[in-house]
């Protein structure tokens, strides 16, 4: 294995939702639950509010994984907008899978603001999954691949 | 160029204790933008906010990133700060270093400070985009509305009806009152809990300020803070409430009997009835599951015994569209279903009974006048036996919180039993004796000391009935041994659980419930009776077992901040919310029909084109029913929509600069 791959730490991006799975990763913080540190979150209002675009940009970027995470159906305090979260992670994930990228990068999630030890698991999960998957090279752009 | 200062607060320790915030404040200090960066023991305390308005003017700083705690806690803190400094408030980022860093980071200090370092990296890329915002204002509409006619909403009604705003009180049964109207006493006080009660429902009842809408339910919320719009369903009631005078001779001769739901099934009601003697309204209903009249249109004597012609066969559920400002939530709990516990003979042994049934068979009023008599023979019983927890911090069986006021009821009803049977013997089986409270722990050491209330440390394991005996196995944890006792009546002391509908009902009505489908509110301390939807609040044991002190205290808490929000005509608003660019809109609607709000509309505009002027529709949003999702945003293809504060661009700042 090479140096470079030995050292390399999955870098991953959470979309979360302000009112659901913002607030439970601020729960798990405020239990003390710990968790790898190779997620950053970017907070948004609603997870229908993430464009595929964002998503896009992210792995070009050279972020490794991605998870969208918001309210359970039925929940979404905007009480539709995790519907459309759902249809259009179906369709990222096959495109994803269309352009030959691991649909497994791209992940989707309800976690409630009371659901720490599940916001915990699921960091600790996605980060072992990506890792597992290794670097994303796919889609990323040459000018981030030196 | 924008210049964007870099506030990083210690937090005490919880931050500094593992971010090395002062490497962070160094870093900071080369991201593209960032004129000034600074490291402060508490950014949120005084000398902590005049460091930053100090620095905005010292060195012209015109973007702020506080990198400190959850943005949930302190953005407005910060808005406020930066608006004294003379800045928009809306140009205040927040990088969230303790809850989402440091606290769970804890052993990896290095890469915590890494972590910190990006998410301040993203924060700043994020403030340089953003854009001044300013607060519109909306009408308020001066109405309450209370859903749950219990305590908790008697008495939040009645205070905002004493501060001049008028309350609709919707409550599901024919009268108001709710659990505490079943409850015989009171503890610590002993106070007998009708008496206390219903002069609170009588106030409710007359006051020129409040309506009472029993017997109905919310069908529908739709609409905002200050502006609800609620469908309330009034279900039919067979008897016309304008010329009934609750004389009750329907209810004395209807010839139906069945079980009563008020007295537990220990006792019979009519089919036309008031589900107990001090309600309120006391006008009676017909329960058309069980009335012959509507089974096969035979009996009608109701209708003929009524002077006052008030019976009304025909009457049709009603809806009402009502407009409010606040919401108060006060719908209250059941009791568990303990059929789960099948070693406790539920179904089985008449004489095994609940802590709230065993309410109404010391009654004065109850179904035997207030003697206790066991179900089964009528006898009295002479040795009583209570169990403690059952449904409650039970995670195999039941639920695994504490319902926080079985102990003190049982203790109520072991000085009852002594009160009222002088040679009877009590035992308690607990797990735990927990009786914080004013008062609550002297009158459990009154009990054990003055009324010799047998307290047994362990679970029971079975019952069974041995003659006209339940013999009640269980064991002595502090002796480690096996007990059995001869019992004549079982009373458990069942967790509270939500109401049935508590999913259903917070779905309609929009808020959050937790695992166990309590609604949760804002914030478990600092904001403990709203919701995450303003306007709407909550009080009583909807939220989570409470006992009658703590479920008044709440619901006068809710009042409050209900009469806060009604007390002005128009309040502030959210700038956060959708904008068209009208240039660029093609006007194909994809987002009218996604917007959850209603908020987006088309309107025609005219436009200029090589000289001659046309008409085409864009879309349009109103900014008052916006509520700043963003879902439009994601529908528009030509990215004509923008959610402010949210913006494409914002966002993609961000995404790009974790990578950098």
């Amino acid at each position: 294995m090479k140096q470079e791959e030995k050292e390399w730490e999955p870098k991953i991006l959470v979309f979360a939702c302000n009112w659901c799975t913002y607030a439970g990763a601020d729960l798990t913080g405020l239990s003390r639950l710990q968790y790898p540190p190779n997620v950053r979150i970017l907070r948004v209002p609603c997870s229908g509010r993430v464009n595929p675009q964002f998503v896009i940009k992210a792995f070009q970027n050279g972020v490794d994984g991605v998870l969208v995470a918001g309210c359970h159906p039925g929940d979404c305090h905007y009480h539709t907008g995790n519907y459309f979260t759902r249809r259009r992670f179906l369709l990222m994930r096959r495109l994803m899978a269309f352009i030959g990228m691991e649909p497994e990068r791209f992940q989707n999630r309800w976690i409630s603001a009371a659901e720490a030890p599940k916001f915990k698991q699921t960091m600790t999960d996605i980060t072992e999954e990506i890792r597992a998957l290794g670097p994303n090279r796919k889609l990323r752009n040459t000018q981030w691949n030196s | 160029m924008k210049r964007v200062g870099v506030f990083v607060c210690h937090c005490g320790t919880n931050i500094a204790g593992v971010v090395d915030v002062a490497r962070v404040a160094e870093e900071s200090r080369d991201f593209p933008g960032v004129e000034y960066a600074a490291d402060y023991k508490y950014m949120c305390s005084e000398p902590g906010q005049d460091l930053i308005i100090k620095a905005i003017k010292e060195h012209k700083l015109d973007r702020i990133v506080v990198a400190a705690c959850s943005p949930r806690m302190h953005e407005n803190t910060f808005r406020k700060c930066i608006e004294k400094a003379g800045i928009n408030g809306y140009f205040v980022e927040i990088a969230n270093i303790r809850e989402h860093c440091s606290w769970v980071h804890t052993t990896e200090k290095e890469k915590a400070t890494e972590k910190a370092i990006d998410l301040v990296r993203m924060a700043v890329a994020k403030a340089i985009k953003d854009a001044p915002l300013q607060k519109a204002t909306i009408p308020v509409t001066d109405r309450a509305l209370i859903i749950g006619g219990g305590i908790a909403g008697i008495q939040a009604a009645i205070d905002l009806a004493n501060a001049g705003h008028v309350v609709d009180i919707v409550e599901k049964g024919p009268s108001i009152g709710g659990k505490m109207a079943q409850i015989d006493k009171t503890f610590p006080t002993l106070d007998c809990s009708a008496c206390i009660l219903t002069p609170k429902m009588v106030e409710a009842s007359g006051h020129p300020n409040i309506n009472l809408l029993t017997y109905s339910e919310i069908e529908k919320v739709e609409g905002y803070v200050g502006n609800f719009n609620v469908t309330i369903k009034k279900k039919a009631r067979s008897v016309r409430m304008d010329v009934c005078t609750g004389c009750g001779i329907c209810t004395e001769k209807c010839p139906i009997k069945t079980e009563s739901e008020f007295e537990l099934g220990m006792s019979q009601r009519r089919v036309i009835y008031t589900p107990f003697p001090q309600a309120i309204p006391n006008k009676p209903v017909i329960d058309r599951t069980k009335c012959t009249f509507f089974k096969n249109g035979k009996c009608g004597i109701c209708s003929r015994v009524c002077a006052a012609n008030a019976i009304d066969f025909e009457q049709q559920d009603e809806f009402l569209v009502e407009k409010y400002g606040a919401i108060i939530v006060a719908t209250g709990f059941e009791l568990f279903d303990y059929s789960v516990y099948g070693e406790y003979g539920y179904g089985k042994y008449p004489d095994v009974i609940t802590g709230l049934q065993f309410e109404r068979l010391v009654n004065a009023s109850g179904p035997t006048a207030g003697k206790i008599k066991r179900p089964s023979d009528h006898q009295e019983p002479k040795n009583v036996v209570f169990i403690k927890c059952v449904g409650s911090r039970d995670i195999a069986k039941g639920k695994s919180y504490c319902s926080k006021t079985c102990c003190m009821y049982t203790a109520k009803h072991a000085t009852l039993v002594s009160e009222k049977i002088k040679d009877a013997k009590v035992y308690i089986f607990y797990m735990d004796v927990r009786t914080a409270g004013k008062g609550y722990d002297e009158f459990y050491n009154r009990t054990r000391e003055n009324y010799n209330a047998n307290y047994i440390r362990g679970r029971v394991s079975k019952i069974y009935q041995s003659g006209d005996k339940l013999i009640v196995r269980g064991e002595d944890t502090l002796i480690s041994q096996p007990v059995e006792i001869e019992a004549d009546l079982v009373v458990l002391a069942t967790a509270m659980v939500p109401q049935l509908d508590a999913a259903a009902l917070a779905q309609r009505i929009g808020i959050g419930y937790d695992k166990d489908l309590w609604y949760t509110e804002a914030h478990p301390k600092l904001a403990p009776v709203e919701t995450h939807s303003q306007g709407i609040y909550l009080a009583g044991t909807c939220q989570g077992p409470k006992d009658i002190p703590e479920t008044v205290a709440q619901a006068s808490a809710a009042a409050a901040k209900a009469c806060g929000l009604l007390s002005k005509t128009e309040m502030l608003t959210e700038p956060i919310v959708s904008a068209v660019d009208e240039k660029t809109c093609a006007g194909c609607g994809l987002c009218v029909p996604i917007c959850p709000y209603k908020a987006i509309d088309m309107k025609a505009i005219q436009e200029r084109v090589q000289g001659i002027t046309i008409e085409r529709k864009v879309a349009d949003v109103n900014s008052s029913l916006c509520q700043g999702c963003g879902a439009c945003t994601v529908a528009c293809r030509s990215a004509s929509i923008g959610l402010k504060h949210f913006t494409d661009e914002q966002i993609l700042a961000e995404v790009n600069a974790l990578c950098l």
